[in-house]
């Protein structure tokens, strides 16, 4: 099938201090191609669209669209010239409601009645419904990213850039996804689609360039290869899964009942009777759609946020009242999603930040005063143990790189011989290398007794590592199955479904 | 194009030579001041920072006041950067310092005429209390009720004046002062007196307390996980939570060593240099603090230099005004640049300057 080609990239390079984000990048988009951009973090997979949607401009290269040269110095030059694009962080306002919020990012709005009754028509013809006149505060993480693909669809666009838009859905909901669109490239709209997910973009996408360092390595037809060879074009190298021994599952360790905690963060979700058990030598994988629980469920665990005595027992010890030093002592560790701000102080070295939680359990402080040498000591031991690429343990947290610095985070947590580990989102921003030696380092403590909670929005994560499953919807925690013999459906309605959206492409 | 670029981390060489620089650069723009006002900008700057030390004819007078002005910004000042480190602030330490001299005073002239040996060390706690207590109000309604510290001290030293001009005209005037307002002079009264230590030198126990001050406060922040928490606490505040760190407790503490310390230098100033309490006793010093807290960038050694520097603009511009004429309100101007060029410099610790403009394609 031969299609106009619609938008052409030329040995286009970009380079920030220190890092060549593109060097000298091409490849070709047809008119209502699905195309895949594959890469890791770090390949340089943002840099490249952000050049198309004209946020960042190229040092070098060029490109054209339609035929003509394309060189937008705004997003609203792309725009203008038929160019749009979803973001994966959602750029709306949570007291506002879904038209309002479509009407700011609009150049000339039309009356809120005449845009609400657009809103309706075009999200029913794509298989999206939305209610123009909700908040948007209310609505899921699935809900809110059809507002950004309404607002982007109402322009009309002939590229529409999508930067990694599953992560924040379930299964059902990346089906309707798909089916919106495969309509939206049947009617001629090309599609950018930007993931490192190899399934999804071998039952989506019509051609992938596979991005290495910032250089194109590969592009191939997703459909003739199977998901292993891409990741290793993807990586650059063989990958071994990691390895578990046969656990066995002793006492439990922590016992969470009936806990209820309202949330800290404004539009936050408030925990709601939570109950679960770990033994020792188990990992417990939680899922779940952004923003439903997770950040909550790791403050009252790392004790952070207070609740009842007995809502969180540790080795059958009540818990729940107790702050984040206490429960360090009982033996609990957790590591926060947010590494900087919140597990690490951005401006303080790396020596003083393993003092920031290893200070009690290493037994860094005697009488008050600190032992600045053995901090040094468990600080070098983390950047050795854990492969932390710094060059010393006296640089500031926020010099390192996100991959880096949570390779240092997890690694300070797993260097404190827990009996008890939490870990929110443990390979977030981390390359595929990095990433399988920090879940065969957790793996590796739950074999040496340690009860284990990750929780994670990566399923695939979680499918490797847990022995039992359970997922948080709205602040409420399906009871934790066995991983095994679990299907990707199951595991779908765990994560609460389509939320209620599945009627949506009933007419299609 | 001036650019300016983000460092990794702060360079460790600006920041120690940004305060020089400051201090350069305000000589520079004060003298080309003073050059304007019609005066030798180079004799204006001798008087402000060499004559009050070195000469012959006034440092006999000028040198001595060094220490008897640095002592109680610097106390001050080290309480203050504690609380500023942990993002707490404390801007009323004026009214602290006025709590501290009435409950210090107040308890020496309540013995008077006794000659007991306690009387004195009495006179410290009680100064301490007072300002500390003080300290508690702003303290307590904002961990209560998450009022802001920064107008409520900053109110409270304002009724710590009025009690001042209350204290002096009625309970603690003195009885044989034929009327006038003021409490009986505390350097007659050997027993509740702060004398100076070593004739000739200024040095009083505030001061010996100033310095003792900078010694725990460093120590604190290098080596202690308390001085490691009020930082955490001012750079992440989530990360402190993280770290198990209670944020009402810190504020608390935070503000009560600064009022503490601030009523110490209040009671040692009452009972040595000024010797009573008076209408216009307090001259500024806990506002000026606020400055030689941030001059010394919040580190107890910085402090001490600041607190230093501090005292001999302000002797050095007297000196200025007397002997050349300069009006206050120049020597005023002068003072204000040395804290605009010492933050304005300040960026170069974190920030790189790179000129010419970057080359970008189409």
């Amino acid at each position: 099938m031969t299609r106009p080609e619609l938008l052409r990239v030329e040995g286009v390079t970009k380079a920030y201090p220190g890092v060549v984000a593109n060097s000298d990048v091409s490849f070709a988009i047809s008119e209502g191609e699905i195309h895949a951009l594959l890469g890791e973090n770090g390949a340089g997979k943002s840099t490249l669209v952000k050049m198309i949607y004209g946020l960042v401009k190229p040092d070098q290269g060029r490109m054209t669209l339609r035929g003509a040269a394309f060189s937008p110095s705004e997003p609203r030059a792309a725009r203008a010239s038929g160019v749009a694009m979803v973001f994966q962080h959602f750029s709306l306002f949570e007291a506002l409601n879904v038209a309002e919020n479509v009407a700011l990012g609009m150049e000339n709005p039309p009356p809120m009645k005449e845009l609400a009754a657009r809103i309706r028509s075009v999200s029913e013809e794509y298989g999206l419904p939305l209610d123009p006149a909700r908040m948007v505060g209310d609505l899921s993480a699935g809900e809110r990213q059809r507002v950004e693909i309404v607002r982007c669809l109402l322009q009309d666009p002939k590229l529409l850039i999508m930067d990694e838009p599953t992560s924040v859905l379930t299964p059902q909901e990346v089906e309707i996804l798909f089916k919106t669109l495969r309509q939206l490239s049947a009617e001629g709209t090309a599609i950018l689609y930007i993931s490192h997910k190899l399934e999804e973009i071998r039952a989506l996408c019509d051609e992938a360039t596979i991005l290495r360092r910032g250089k194109v390595v590969a592009t191939c037809t997703p459909r003739d290869r199977s998901a292993r060879e891409m990741a290793e074009l993807m990586i650059g190298a063989t990958l071994t899964p990691p390895a578990r021994a046969g656990t066995t599952k002793g006492a439990v360790a922590l016992e969470v009942a009936d806990l209820s905690v309202a949330s800290p963060i404004p539009f936050g979700t408030a925990l709601k009777n939570v109950s679960f058990t770990v033994a020792k030598g188990e990992v417990l994988g939680i899922a779940g759609v952004a923003g439903n629980g997770q950040d909550e469920l790791l403050l009252a665990l790392s004790g952070e946020l207070r609740a009842n005595r007995d809502s969180v027992r540790i080795n059958g010890q009540g818990a729940g009242h107790t702050g984040p030093n206490e429960r360090r002592s009982a033996g609990l560790v957790a590591a926060p999603e947010e590494r900087l701000g919140h597990a690490a102080a951005p401006d303080m070295s790396l020596v003083e930040n393993a003092l920031l939680s290893g200070a009690l359990r290493k037994g860094l402080v005697q009488r008050g005063f600190i032992d600045w040498q053995a901090t040094e000591r468990f600080a070098a031991g983390i950047v050795s143990d854990f492969d932390v690429r710094t060059p010393g343990t006296h640089v500031a947290a926020r010099a390192l790189s996100g991959g880096n610095l949570q390779k240092f985070v997890v690694g300070r947590e797993l260097s404190q011989t827990p009996e008890i580990i939490v870990i929110n989102q443990p390979t977030w921003g981390v390359d595929a290398a990095a990433a399988a030696s920090i879940r065969q380092a957790i793996l590796d403590r739950a074999a040496q007794g340690a009860a284990v909670v990750v929780i994670s929005q990566d399923l695939d994560e979680l499918l490797e590592i847990a022995d039992n499953f359970a997922a948080l919807n709205e602040g409420r925690l399906t009871p934790p199955r066995p991983v095994a013999g679990l299907t990707i459906d199951e595991i779908g309605l765990m994560m609460g479904g389509a939320h209620g959206m599945e009627v949506a492409h009933h007419g299609h | 194009m001036i650019r300016l670029e983000k460092r990794p981390s702060p360079s460790r060489f600006w920041q120690a030579s940004t305060p020089v620089l400051a201090v350069v650069l305000t000589m520079i723009a004060g003298g080309l001041m003073f050059a304007a006002l019609g005066k030798n900008p180079f004799e204006a700057i001798r008087t402000i920072f060499w004559d009050p030390l070195f000469n012959p004819q006034f440092a006999s007078y000028s040198r001595p006041q060094l220490l008897v002005k640095a002592g109680p910004l610097i106390l001050i000042a080290i309480g203050l950067s504690l609380g500023f480190r942990a993002g707490i602030w404390n801007i009323g330490a004026e009214g602290q310092y006025i709590m501290g001299a009435l409950f210090g005073a107040g308890v020496g002239l309540a013995f008077y005429p006794a000659d007991l040996w306690f009387i004195f060390p009495l006179m410290v706690v009680a100064g301490a209390f007072g300002g500390w207590i003080w300290a508690m109000i702003p303290a307590i309604l904002r961990t209560k009720f998450n009022t802001n510290e920064i107008l409520v001290s900053l109110l409270m030293v304002y009724i710590a004046q009025n009690i001042l001009s209350s204290m002096s005209l009625g309970l603690l005037r003195n009885p044989e002062g034929g009327g006038f307002p003021g409490s009986r002079n505390l350097s007659q009264y050997p027993a509740a007196s702060n004398p100076e230590l070593i004739a000739g030198t200024g040095l009083h126990w505030g001061v010996i307390a100033a310095f003792m001050a900078v010694i725990a406060a460093y120590i604190l922040l290098q080596r202690h996980i308390l001085g490691f928490h009020i930082k955490l606490a001012g750079q992440a505040p989530r990360a402190a939570r993280y770290a198990g760190v209670n944020p009402t407790g810190l504020i608390l503490l935070c503000m009560g060593i600064s009022g503490a310390l601030a009523g110490l230098a209040g009671l040692f100033e009452v009972a040595g240099p000024a010797g009573q309490i008076s209408i216009d006793f307090n001259v500024g010093y806990g506002f000026t603090a606020i400055i030689v807290a941030f001059l010394g960038r919040l580190n107890p050694i910085g402090i001490l230099l600041a607190g230093l520097l501090m005292a001999l603009t302000y002797i050095g511009g007297e000196l200025a005004q007397f002997m050349l004429g300069l009006p206050a309100a120049a020597i005023q101007a002068f003072q204000g640049m040395l804290l605009f060029f010492l933050l304005a410099v300040d960026l170069l610790s974190n920030y790189r300057i790179r000129l010419g403009s970057t080359k970008e394609a189409i």
